[in-house]
């Protein structure tokens, strides 16, 4: 069992304590012990009697107790009914002796005294050397905490110095290359002098090394979004399905000597074109399968720490001052921003504790279910336009002259993504604000009456103070409803109705041109909304001088757009291979125009912690409805549905997954040096057990390490809870030490008083003992 | 590359580049624009090694001029006694925390002395720079003025950042005049939630480890505190 440290208290009594501040070199105090105090406390208690009282409460905040509020309630052995000081604002006077104690505490001195710099860093370049993560257990004292046992020396009972420390530190850099000694010196909170001093004396001893010179941290990572569009496509020759061949290219045969097989002549190898379509298209989804679930189990990782979202006044307060700045009116603008910023987070914050009273919750209840009625209700609304347009346009079909009209259905479709995200921020806007329903139907008329931007315009203009970003999530999630279930609709439309409907044409190709019909109408109107929308709102917003300023960049709408596309490409690669190098060009273009429209007309969004966070969230949106959906259209495609027979390279066979059950056997015939695939088709690919069997275990380790995540999780609630109990600890200790120095001035100020009264008491009282 | 004498011997500049994160031709800059500030006869290359110049000059610089902290920053970094002038080596130092190299520990424990650089709690007054756009004739007044209250300057902070702390650091942030402050319950409301968030031992201050974990959640602090010349 840990013996406590044995500690010595020494409590000043000179006066010349009073004018002294607490010194942050001043460390002698830091080792001193509590055994001497508590056996003065409990002699005094003894004599004296003693009064528990808790001081008055000071400015009652809300439910969670604050410090000060701790403070106040905290039971202070008052003796002979004194009243501790109180300083302004409530803050408790403490005397300078405890003030010096105070700021010796080891978590003060961390940031502050160099002694604890000298200490921290050596510690580290002990671990540099010794490659451990956890300094030795062994002489730390069980009362040391966990935090603090980084920080030993100073905890150490043998009081070094700052002298020996840095001895020490200076011993330790000698054990270091050079690169690594001038890495620890850089990175330590030293002023220049000081590094170049511990530079010398380490080196004094192991001899001049010169290391390379110019050195550098590495810079910051990039950006983390990936797309998957690694097809490895070099043809260049056909975009669509229909062009492929259904044979074996490059099989060229000799005439046949004496009935043996053909054999390809040097130089050529055959390319067995159905198999090669197919397995391409299986590849790439498969590495893009492998690289989101790896991107998303990263971003999952970094993301999904406990309380990594909140924070968000700390990380205001702390992280948004632009040191960059460096004229007057950018910073005057700044600070306006930085205060809206604050004021709006408060507001909302207020919002979210949401109304106390039974029938204001219920009224938030109503309005959200109201709201989610609506999208949900305009949702379906242009899903039934979408399908009834599409069966209009099955019973009318387009002559050859008139082909533009093909353009009608995309046009809709991106109309209709275009309008919705304007209603929807409308509607969240309206139920973070509790308006009555009355205000509710004016913002329905006017964004349903279509006439064109300038009714969303103004509805963005006109509602009171709604920041794009600020409902977000709900936002996102609506729109991303709509977008999915759009495309949801069209697919069933092209593999449903259209295969059925276009008997004996090429099905595929007609499929194909339709996702690039799609893919160039969303690239055309996100043009369109970049310039409008930003570059007009700023010309507007400019000549009306209103406060706003310019338009926010909407990152999540942008982002969801992007998700748009890709899930478009992922769409359309089965029927036009070539779609993903015209995504490619189209994501460069957008690229350079989005970047040089948001420097002229945009701000900066007003939270920027939140997009570390939603790259998680996007991440997983991309791989969920989005690649997921691809994926198992693409199945469907694939294993259900018939191929047209005059086009295409699977126009003989039933389903497309034919070709790899045509070339299994094939191989079965080939001969017996390569049976083993055909064993690994008919035992595990055809048979139904071995699937099941991997999706069992997968699904077992996805719940193990649910449960190991919810066990870590509840881990750090008990630490963080253990933590709070410490400082509730730390403040009564405080307290305690207060009033002993409080009690020890005052018999100090008594006695003094005592010493100078002359010892002249009256006659009767002497007489009367 | 400036004035012929001017220049630092290699030595120097080698040393200068191994202890801290600036480059060669950061540093070579900063002594340029150090040399500026210098009165023409002391700007030989041993004399700006060994002067100090005051902090009225360091905050005339226009990288500093507009910034709010202007004057922590410089006391933070100034190895003089009375924490009122910059070598150039202070201002090397200055440097190459803020540069882009970096490293977010160094620039943490940094912005947390800055933020926390405060007058001593029981002082009674506080400090109020009227007209904050770094008027070097009110600087003096109100510098003066405290001298002539008997009050250290010693402006070493406490270790901790408490209500007094923060509540200073939200009014530079906001702007000095009375109509950009927050009001007294909204200052109130936002320390209480800043406290929530970050103090974990719940004492009602934040030390140096909880500043560092709720700045290591913040993706943009390393890149917005920085200070170019």
């Amino acid at each position: 069992m840990a013996q406590p440290p044995a500690f010595v208290f020494n409590v000043p009594e000179t006066p010349e304590d009073q004018g002294q501040d607490p010194s942050p070199y001043d460390e002698s105090e830091v080792h001193d012990s509590f055994h001497q105090l508590i056996q003065e406390q409990s002699l005094r208690a003894a004599e004296e009697g003693l009064e528990l009282r808790v001081l008055p409460q000071r400015e009652p905040g809300p439910e969670t107790l604050g410090a000060s509020e701790l403070l106040d309630m905290s039971f202070c052995f008052v003796g002979s009914g004194h009243q501790a000081l109180l300083g302004p604002e409530g803050v408790p006077d403490y005397s300078t002796a405890t003030l010096r104690i105070l700021a010796s505490m080891p978590s003060r001195t961390i940031g502050r005294s160099r002694g604890a710099i000298l200490s921290q860093y050596y510690n580290r370049t002990v671990r540099l050397r010794r490659r451990g993560s956890r300094p030795p257990l062994g002489g730390v004292g069980r009362s040391a905490r966990p935090s603090l046992r980084l920080y030993d020396l100073e905890l150490d009972p043998t009081a070094f110095q700052e002298e020996e420390k840095r001895t020490l530190l200076v011993k330790e850099l000698q054990g270091l290359t050079v690169t690594q000694r001038d890495h620890m010196l850089r990175g330590m909170p030293l002023s220049l002098a000081e590094k170049r001093s511990l530079r010398e004396e380490s080196w004094t001893q192991s001899g001049k090394q010169r290391g390379p010179q110019g050195r550098r941290g590495l810079l910051p990572c990039c950006s983390r979004l990936r797309y998957a569009c690694g097809l490895g496509r070099f043809s260049h020759s056909v975009m669509y399905y229909g062009y492929y061949s259904n044979t074996t290219l490059n099989q060229l045969c000799g005439p046949p000597l004496d009935g043996s097989q053909c054999t390809p002549e040097a130089g050529g190898l055959p390319y067995n074109m159905p198999l090669a379509y197919l397995f391409t298209m299986g590849m790439s989804f498969f590495i893009t399968c492998i690289t989101l679930v790896y991107s998303m189990s990263r971003s999952f990782g970094e993301s999904y720490r406990v309380g990594s979202t909140s924070g968000v006044h700390a990380i205001t307060v702390f992280c948004s001052w632009d040191y960059k700045v460096t004229q007057k009116w950018p910073s005057r603008l700044q600070q306006d921003n930085i205060r809206t910023q604050l004021k709006e987070l408060l507001a909302e914050w207020q919002l979210q504790q949401g109304p106390r009273s039974v029938w204001g919750r219920l009224r938030q209840v109503a309005i959200l279910g109201f709201v989610w009625l609506l999208c949900l209700g305009t949702t379906l609304g242009c899903t039934l336009a979408v399908y009834a347009f599409s069966e209009l346009m099955i019973k009318n079909p387009v002559s050859a002259e008139r082909e533009w009209e093909l353009l009608a259905l995309p046009l809709v479709v991106c109309l209709l993504n275009l309008g919705a995200p304007y209603l929807y921020r409308g509607l969240a806007a309206l139920e973070r604000h509790d308006s009555p329903i009355l205000e509710v139907y004016v913002a329905i008329c006017r964004c349903v009456t279509r006439w064109g931007r300038w009714a969303f315009l103004g509805q963005g203009l006109c509602l009171p103070g709604a920041p794009p970003s600020a409902s977000t999530p709900l936002v996102l999630r609506r729109n991303l409803i709509l977008k999915m279930v759009i495309l949801g609709i069209l697919c069933y439309h092209w593999l449903g109705r259209r295969v059925g409907a276009l008997k004996g044409q090429c099905w595929e190709n007609f499929v194909g041109q339709e996702l690039y019909r799609l893919m160039v109408m969303d690239f055309v109107f996100t043009l369109l909304d970049t310039l409008f929308g930003e570059l007009v709102w700023r010309f507007i917003s400019e000549k009306q001088r209103k406060k706003r300023g310019k338009p926010e960049f909407d990152i999540a709408r942008n982002v969801l757009e992007l998700i748009y596309g890709q899930t478009l490409t992922w769409l359309g690669v089965l029927f036009s291979p070539l779609l993903p190098a015209m995504q490619i060009m189209k994501l460069l273009v957008l690229f350079y125009v989005k970047k040089t429209s948001l420097m002229a007309n945009c701000r900066a969004p007003r939270r920027p912690w939140l997009a570390s966070h939603m790259s998680t969230v996007f991440v997983s949106l991309l791989c969920f409805p989005s690649f997921l959906g691809a994926a198992v259209f693409l199945c469907y495609a694939i294993w259900q549905v018939r191929p047209s027979s005059i086009c295409g390279p699977f126009r003989t066979l039933d389903t497309m997954y034919e070709a790899g059950k045509v070339w299994v056997r094939h191989l079965e015939k080939a001969g017996p040096r390569v049976s083993w695939l055909p064993w690994i088709h008919r035992y595990l690919v055809e048979n139904t057990f071995p699937i099941y069997l991997v999706s069992a275990l997968l699904l077992a380790v996805i719940y193990l390490n649910i449960q190991v995540v919810k066990g870590q999780r509840k881990v750090i609630c008990l630490l963080k809870e253990q933590i709070s109990n410490e400082g509730e600890d730390k403040i009564f200790l405080i307290n305690k030490l207060h009033s002993v120095y409080e009690g020890k001035e005052r018999s100090r100020v008594g006695r003094a008083q005592e010493a100078e009264v002359p010892p002249t008491l009256p006659a009767d009282e002497r007489d009367a003992r | 590359m400036g004035a012929s004498g001017s220049r630092l011997s290699k030595e120097l500049l080698a040393e200068y580049q191994d202890l801290t994160f600036l480059t060669k031709q950061e540093i070579l800059l900063a002594h340029r624009r150090f040399c500026e500030l210098l009165p023409q006869e002391h700007r030989s290359v041993e004399e700006s090694l060994q002067i100090r110049v005051s902090l009225e000059q360091i905050l005339s610089l226009p990288e500093l001029k507009a910034n709010p902290f202007k004057e922590r920053i410089c006391r933070v970094f100034s190895t003089s006694p009375t924490r009122d002038s910059l070598s150039f080596e202070d201002f090397l130092d200055l440097l190459s925390v803020f540069s882009d190299t970096a490293t977010p520990d160094i620039k943490s424990h940094y912005a947390f002395r800055i933020f926390g650089n405060t007058t001593p709690s029981h002082m009674v007054f506080v400090l109020v720079l009227l007209g904050s756009w770094g008027s070097s004739l009110e600087l003096i007044l109100t510098l003066s003025f405290l001298a002539s209250c008997d009050c250290s300057l010693d402006f070493d902070d406490d270790g901790t950042l408490n209500r007094d702390d923060l509540s200073q650091l939200v009014n530079c942030l906001t702007g000095e005049g009375e109509d950009t402050r927050l009001s007294a319950s909204e200052m109130k409301q936002l320390i209480d939630n800043i406290l929530e968030e970050s103090d974990i031992d719940r004492d009602g201050t934040i030390n140096l480890s909880e500043f560092q974990h709720v700045i290591s959640r913040s993706p943009d602090f390393a890149s917005s505190f920085k200070i170019v010349l």
